[in-house]
């Protein structure tokens, strides 16, 4: 049962446009934010999002255009932002991408950080915790307000970032790709929850690059491309391809077909590996060269745990071994062997975001381009550019710093890592989180290109989809252990899902 | 060479005030000094610059310095050994040193700040003991092991200025550094280890080996130092030998571009802020300044050195985000 609210404008962009440096970012932007509904933006990195939520946040102000409030009685008069704090004042909350919780706060304190409680100058700490607990009940997680932020999976603190914005009383919550680190169940619940505060009469602008999750929640959807408006589709014309059309612009190339892999050797084998996972429950697995397996199961299954384990991060008990000689030591040396492994949080285990594109992607392969311990520049330059051209990597600038690149460049130039030492077995954690439709494509094909000449692949992802789309063999994860396996073609959505939330192999089936 | 603009700026308005305004700074002598002093304080520097390059500090050096400087003549003149022993053994020695601090630091996961504090503590400390605090020197004696100090290179053409020996040294020193910074894969890692420890790992760099070796280089350097320190000046206290060269050292990297935060050093940009340090104590001295004042000049140049290297890194990221994003 949906009961209907009140939909009224609210907020109004007249014509806004934003330009860096004489190159046009934004242009022309026309959109109407509205109390009891969910506005969606889609596009591709690059197309403007980024810039017209932070127009709509107060971190920068549009060169063109304006912003108009419209009050209760229907009038409307000119908004303007001149910061973050402002744009609170006027009702306005971004929960940011990137999750920004101060590690070492509790949540009470993260959640009310700069809006402190306080009596005589000392902290209320009780009072503090009170409220921060029924913040967190609206978003459905369960957690005492003491515990420490940096102790909570990245999925929890998502739903915390949310939390935050909503203890501001914001009229309109802005979320930038909020469920790029969630599981399909965690999905799920931020939905609800955003339906439910549509029904309170909030309004959210919503972006996403999973158009699943648009379709089922927007209410209207406005697609950008080169930071111009493509379209605006109501419910009545939102279709899946039609919006993938007005985002690309171009028509997606088919996948490469994959290849038969009956008589492939095996070559990575792990037996009875315990990784750190809570429940040091061991897991066994094997890859064939040439095979993509997928790791699916919720967040907290283990995958990235079992992961870390072979490529020799952290404590592990069990046998691993790669090419019939068991692979042990640090990861140094098992990199040194072969193994690649592309981690999931990409600015803290991936990234030298304040390095060039050049020394990022080159970092790996040094030693094996190096003379008497002298880097091969020439070597170097050649492999760089020959990496930005077979990843597509956007801008094809090999000295800029990753810093500045979107989420699917960086994506690319950690996987380039990789790919330039031709890895024996490429570990992916999370592929294309948060990376827009082209690079997915272009990640998955650069993926299964390795596997084509050899590689033994194996990927944990919470996306489902992607799962489905990749991987040759599906192994679920539940609760620290290998739950069960599909061939491509025997698994399903409801399948692995039946398995990844504690179901039966045969219910599964 | 580009980001040390501003620091030659400050070098040169300060040697062209001192040298109208002070008296007798053009001449050979205090020019030879300054550029002695500037040689000895630069390996030092050079040492810790490593240390900082993986976003680590080095705080025990100056007691270092003192350690191997005391323990020369004290192990020469008081205990008649060698210099054929002792010269090794005391660089063996400050090299342990530095791999005490990067096991420390590496296995046990202390904090740099905190073990190389407990060194700074600790080597003087024995140094005094073992000497008894009594003033050690070389007494007249080991003139051709000290000429490695305090020799000085005619120069061709020049009648009165003579280039000192310490000199050599910092060349081979400084290029050699330079080219393991930016031409070796180990530099590279090295810096890529400073600017994310967690991302090198995980790219398979040999982490823990890198920053022990920049503990192991730091110590050695600074016994190196030592040495030709106590060879410069002939004789020294155990209770002062070396006090403070730790934070000269470090002001000059910080003056020289290296980020305390890790991942970036320059070898010109340390020597270089070396030679601005030592030039404005010259300056102070020989603009009648009041020697007392030293610190407090020092203080101020570092710290609007590092303000105005803030905000210009500011004023690029701005401008890096008005071009980019969207």
């Amino acid at each position: 049962m949906r009961s209907q609210p009140t939909v009224r404008t609210i907020l109004r962009t007249r014509g806004i446009g934003r330009r860096f440096a004489g190159v046009t970012a934004l242009d022309g932007i026309e959109a109407e934010i509205r109390a009891g509904e969910v506005l969606a933006i889609v596009g591709e990195n690059g197309a403007g999002k980024s810039t017209l939520l932070k127009i709509l946040s107060g971190v920068l102000p549009p060169s063109s255009g304006s912003l108009e409030e419209v009050d209760d009685d229907g009038r409307t008069h000119e908004l303007r932002l001149r910061s973050v704090a402002e744009a609170a004042q006027a009702g306005i909350a971004l929960v940011h991408q990137e999750l920004n919780l101060a590690e070492n706060l509790d949540l009470a304190g993260a959640i009310l950080l700069g809006r402190e409680h306080h009596r005589f100058g000392w902290l209320d700490t009780r009072s503090m915790r009170a409220e921060a607990a029924q913040w967190l009940a609206r978003v459905g997680l369960d957690l005492d307000p003491s515990t420490l932020c940096g102790s909570l999976p990245i999925a929890q603190r998502q739903l915390v970032e949310v939390a935050k914005a909503l203890s501001t009383n914001a009229r309109i919550l802005i979320l930038d790709e909020p469920t790029s680190s969630l599981s399909a169940r965690e999905t799920e619940r931020l939905l609800a929850m955003l339906d439910e505060l549509r029904r309170s009469g909030v309004a959210i602008v919503y972006v996403s690059h999973h158009l699943d999750e648009v379709l089922s929640v927007a209410d209207r959807v406005i697609v950008l491309r080169d930071g111009r408006m493509a379209g605006t589709l109501d419910r009545a014309s939102m279709v899946r391809a039609t919006i993938e059309r007005l985002m690309v612009g171009r028509t997606l190339p088919p996948t490469t077909a994959r290849p038969s892999l009956d008589d492939a050797p095996t070559r990575l084998i792990a037996e009875g590996v315990v990784s750190a996972h809570r429940r040091r429950r061991p897991a066994s697995l094997t890859v064939k060269r040439g095979e993509i397996v997928g790791l699916a199961g919720l967040v907290g299954a283990g995958r990235t745990e079992l992961l870390e384990a072979i490529a020799g991060l952290g404590h592990a008990g069990g046998r691993i071994t790669l090419d019939g000689r068991a692979l042990t030591g640090s990861i140094a040396e098992r990199v040194a062997r072969g193994l690649a492994i592309v981690p999931e949080d990409r600015a803290r285990h991936g990234l030298f975001t304040l390095d060039p594109v050049r020394t990022n992607v080159s970092m790996a392969w040094l030693p094996r381009g190096a003379h008497a311990g002298l880097v091969d520049r020439a070597g170097e330059r050649d492999l760089v550019d020959g990496m930005i051209t077979r990843l597509r990597l956007r801008p094809a600038d090999p000295a800029r710093r990753v810093q500045t690149l979107s989420g699917g460049n960086q994506q690319k130039t950690i996987l380039g890592r990789w790919l330039s030492i031709e890895p024996s077995v490429l570990l992916l954690d999370e592929p294309t989180r948060g990376v827009d439709v082209g690079a997915r494509h272009d990640i998955h094909e650069a993926i299964r290109a390795a596997a084509t000449a050899g590689c033994a692949v194996l990927f944990a992802s919470s996306d489902l989809e992607e799962v489905l789309l990749l991987a040759d063999r599906v192994l679920v994860m539940h609760d620290g252990a290998i739950a069960g396996e599909f061939l491509r073609d025997a698994a399903t959505e409801v399948a692995i899902m039946g398995l990844a939330t504690g179901g039966a192999m045969e219910a599964a089936r | 060479m580009r980001k040390h603009w501003g620091l030659l700026g400050i070098f040169v308005v300060v040697c062209i005030v001192t040298a109208l305004y002070g008296t007798n700074f053009l001449t050979a002598y205090n020019l030879m000094n300054l550029v002695q002093r500037t040689a000895l304080f630069s390996i030092l520097a050079l040492g810790v610059g490593f240390v900082i390059g993986t976003g680590g500090i080095d705080l025990s050096l100056g007691s270092v310095v003192c350690l191997v400087g005391i323990a020369v003549p004290w192990l020469l003149i008081e205990h008649g050994w060698s210099p054929w022993v002792v010269v090794p053994v005391v660089l063996v020695g400050s090299a342990l040193i530095g791999l005490g601090h990067g096991l420390l630091i590496t296995r046990l996961r202390l904090q740099p700040f905190l073990v190389t504090l407990c060194g700074l503590l600790l080597y003087r400390g024995i140094a005094r003991w073992m000497t008894g605090d009594q003033s050690q020197g070389f007494q007249g004696e080991f003139a051709e092991l000290r000429s490695i100090a305090v020799g000085r290179i005619p120069v061709p053409g020049l009648e009165t200025f003579r280039l000192p020996a310490t000199t050599i040294p910092l060349i081979a020193l400084a290029v050699i550094a330079a080219i393991f910074l930016t031409r070796t894969v180990w530099g590279r890692w090295l810096l890529a280890t400073g600017s994310n420890e967690a991302a090198a790992r995980y790219s398979g760099i040999p982490t823990g080996r890198l920053v022990t070796g920049a503990y192991v280089a730091c110590s050695l350097l600074a016994g190196l130092g030592g040495m030709l320190f106590i060879f410069d000046v002939g004789s020294a206290q155990p209770s002062d030998f070396g006090n403070f060269y730790e934070l000269y050292a470090i002001a000059a990297a910080v003056l020289g571009g290296c980020s305390l935060r890790g991942g970036s050093v320059s070898v010109i940009g340390i020597v270089l802020g070396t030679a601005t340090l030592q030039v404005l104590r010259n300056s102070i001295n020989l603009l009648g300044l009041g020697s007392q004042l030293e610190f407090a000049v020092i203080g101020a140049v570092l710290l609007a050195g590092v303000a105005a290297d803030e905000l210009v890194r500011r004023w690029h990221a701005a401008r890096l985000e008005r071009r980019g994003a969207g």
